[in-house]
């Protein structure tokens, strides 16, 4: 194994339609190659511009193994610069947000640089006359991603300069987050609180491919979902219907429920559980908000909105929504074996607090580092990091309700419990692992 | 002297703590008035349990699925059980109202998970709300906060 950094096509050989290679989970050179090409040539999310409301205001992320600074610029627009001085190397931000005012200053040096990345002063200038300062890219200040846009409040950058462009991109599964920001009656989402921060010893595309896994739930979450729901009946279900009832129990739902609830997907690896139902269809209605989103939308159009019932969206490479709830979870690769799972919840502005409040428990619920249901799934993470080093049994299976000629350019809605999203991810993957600008960057751009 | 006194406030946190520790979880229950909750928050000084994430605000069905969840035949992440230790600094007793049974203490211990070859430590500060039910002492609320509760962790599985 390895060696795939001098030999790059090795990676075509990883990929097969119904199987993929262990070392895409283990290998070094591969996680490598995901932080150059992958992470460079998509398109990846950043922040809310909630995060950032004012001028001045930042906040600091990664994008792959990238720091990144997501900033408010004087005019108001927001930029993605590298969290580095251009001087000596110096993270120019260290805490997670903040206000820097009209500028940046690199707390090492002083050089110090406008909200844009643009030089603003160096102290004692002088000893640069002539020195052909102004020729090098230190003089340039601080460097901006390739491109950034900001979709209905939620910021994502293109390390490479050049590349796919972001609506060829996404495509039509923006449609989940105009979904997600349609369902407040102002259409708009504002960021609450600070995320949950969990640490998993595990790649993280097994948490990306669990996303949309819906044979695992009543599985792996027998012990907490399973156990409620035993709980429940022991106390004859007697008063009020506890939350983790309405939250944790639905993962016990049979087989048939999660087949015929439906899985999209679209090209460039997005794709989402619940087409035509899903755990979070029903939801308690909660008093006063149908009457705010007829007021702001009309009735066919609010009821177009509420009915719509995606469960799980993934947007490759590393982030995925939960639209009813207001819920994004970002996987932010640290080492082959190593993933930060960040979740954050977002208010839906002008909409009752009751909704937000349910959203905060289900988020402390299913993915705190001390929720039950994930230490269902880390567990099994962490066994297959594991497992994966068996030599001789080196694939991990993804057939299941496999086609022979499944076109993954083209959408397509299929039985909920097959794993063409995860084989929709492998064929993206493959497809941005390019080197940057090479030939076949070009190819997976158009 | 009326009771609770101080000394049966602080051997009230202690004897939890050590309940915790020796997996005594049906007595544990017991211990806790049926409203109550137990809060870790996510934020430091945290002041909201609701709008913003916690890392627990538990309820008890919620703390009973928990504990039951521990003992489950298809429990994987407990197979090996985990186990505990808390060490506590003396509770300071900072609200002693006999009137209205509102007693509430302020603990900082060290609490440490381990599991197969993992182990680790935090620090936290625990604040019971303590009342008196049928003349017993019991939980009201319990608030833990971690020194770190900003930090992201592995799996933390029972309760510090
Ligand atoms: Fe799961």
């Amino acid at each position: 194994m390895s060696g795939y950094m001098q030999d790059q096509k090795a990676i075509d050989g990883l990929v097969r339609s119904h199987q993929v290679h262990r070392d895409i989970y283990i290998d070094q050179d591969v996680f490598r190659m995901e932080m150059r090409n992958l992470f460079v040539n998509t398109w990846v999310f950043v922040g809310h511009e909630s995060q950032t409301p004012n001028k001045g205001d930042y906040f600091t992320t990664q994008i792959g193994d990238q720091p990144v600074i997501q900033v408010r610029h004087s005019d108001g627009n927001i930029h993605v610069l590298y969290n580095r001085c251009p001087h000596k190397g110096t993270k120019i931000a260290i805490d997670r947000s903040g206000n820097t005012g009209k500028f940046f200053r690199c707390p090492y040096h002083a050089w110090s640089f406008k909200t844009d990345g643009c030089l603003l002063a160096i102290p004692l200038k002088k000893g640069y006359r002539d020195t052909g300062l102004d020729q090098t890219e230190s003089a340039k200040g601080m460097k901006a991603v390739g491109a950034v846009k900001n979709y209905r409040g939620f910021i994502f950058a293109r390390l490479a300069a050049e590349g796919v462009a972001f609506d060829a991109f996404f495509g039509d599964s923006l449609s989940s987050i105009d979904n997600m920001v349609d369902r407040s009656p102002a259409g708009r989402l504002e960021v609450a609180g600070p995320p949950l921060r969990y640490m998993h010893k595990c790649n993280w595309k097994m948490l990306l491919e669990n996303q949309t896994d819906t044979c695992h739930p009543m599985v792996a979450h027998e012990s907490s979902a399973g156990t409620a729901v035993r709980l429940w009946d022991e106390m004859g279900q007697k008063g009020p219907t506890p939350a983790a009832m309405q939250i944790i129990a639905p993962f016990m739902s049979p087989y048939e429920f999660f087949e015929d609830m439906g899985i999209r997907t679209w090209p460039n690896g997005h794709g989402h559980t619940g087409v035509h139902n899903s755990i979070h269809a029903n939801y308690s209605e909660i008093p006063g908000y149908m009457e705010k989103m007829v007021e702001a939308y009309g009735e066919e159009r609010a009821k177009q909105i509420l009915g719509e019932s995606r469960h799980n969206t993934v947007y490759f490479p590393n982030i995925m929504i939960k639209g009813p709830i207001q819920q994004m979870r970002v996987f932010i690769p640290l080492a082959a074996d190593k993933t930060l799972v960040e979740s954050y919840i977002y208010r839906l502005v002008d909409a009752p607090d009751e909704l937000l409040a349910r959203t905060a428990m289900y988020n402390r619920m299913i993915n705190a580092p001390t929720s039950i249901v994930g230490h269902d799934d880390l567990e099994m993470y962490e066994r297959a990091q594991e497992g994966l080093h068996v030599d001789g049994l080196e694939w991990v299976n993804v057939q299941r309700l496999y086609e022979e000629g499944e076109d993954m350019e083209t959408e397509a809605v299929v039985n909920g419990t097959t794993e063409r999203q995860m084989r929709n991810q492998f064929h993206a993957w493959l497809k941005f692992m390019r080197a940057p600008g090479s030939t076949d960057a070009q190819v997976a751009a158009q | 002297m009326t009771f609770p006194t101080k000394d049966d406030l602080i051997d009230f946190v202690y004897a939890e703590a050590r309940m915790l520790d020796e997996g005594r979880y049906t007595q544990w229950l017991e211990s806790w008035m049926p409203d109550g909750h137990y809060w870790m928050p996510l934020d430091y000084k945290q002041e909201d349990p609701n709008l913003v994430t916690s890392l627990l605000y538990e309820d008890n069905f919620m703390l009973k699925l928990r504990v039951e969840r521990l003992n489950g035949a298809r429990t994987f992440s407990q197979k090996p059980k985990s186990r505990c230790h808390h060490v506590l600094q003396r509770p300071f007793v900072d609200e002693m109202d006999h009137e209205n049974g509102r007693f509430i203490t302020n603990t900082a211990m060290h609490y440490v998970e381990t599991r197969l070859d993992e182990q680790f430590l935090l620090a936290l500060t625990a604040t019971h709300e303590l009342t008196l039910d049928q003349g017993i002492l019991k939980i009201a609320n319990k608030r833990v906060d971690l020194l770190n509760s900003d930090a992201a962790f592995g799996n933390i599985q029972l309760l510090p």
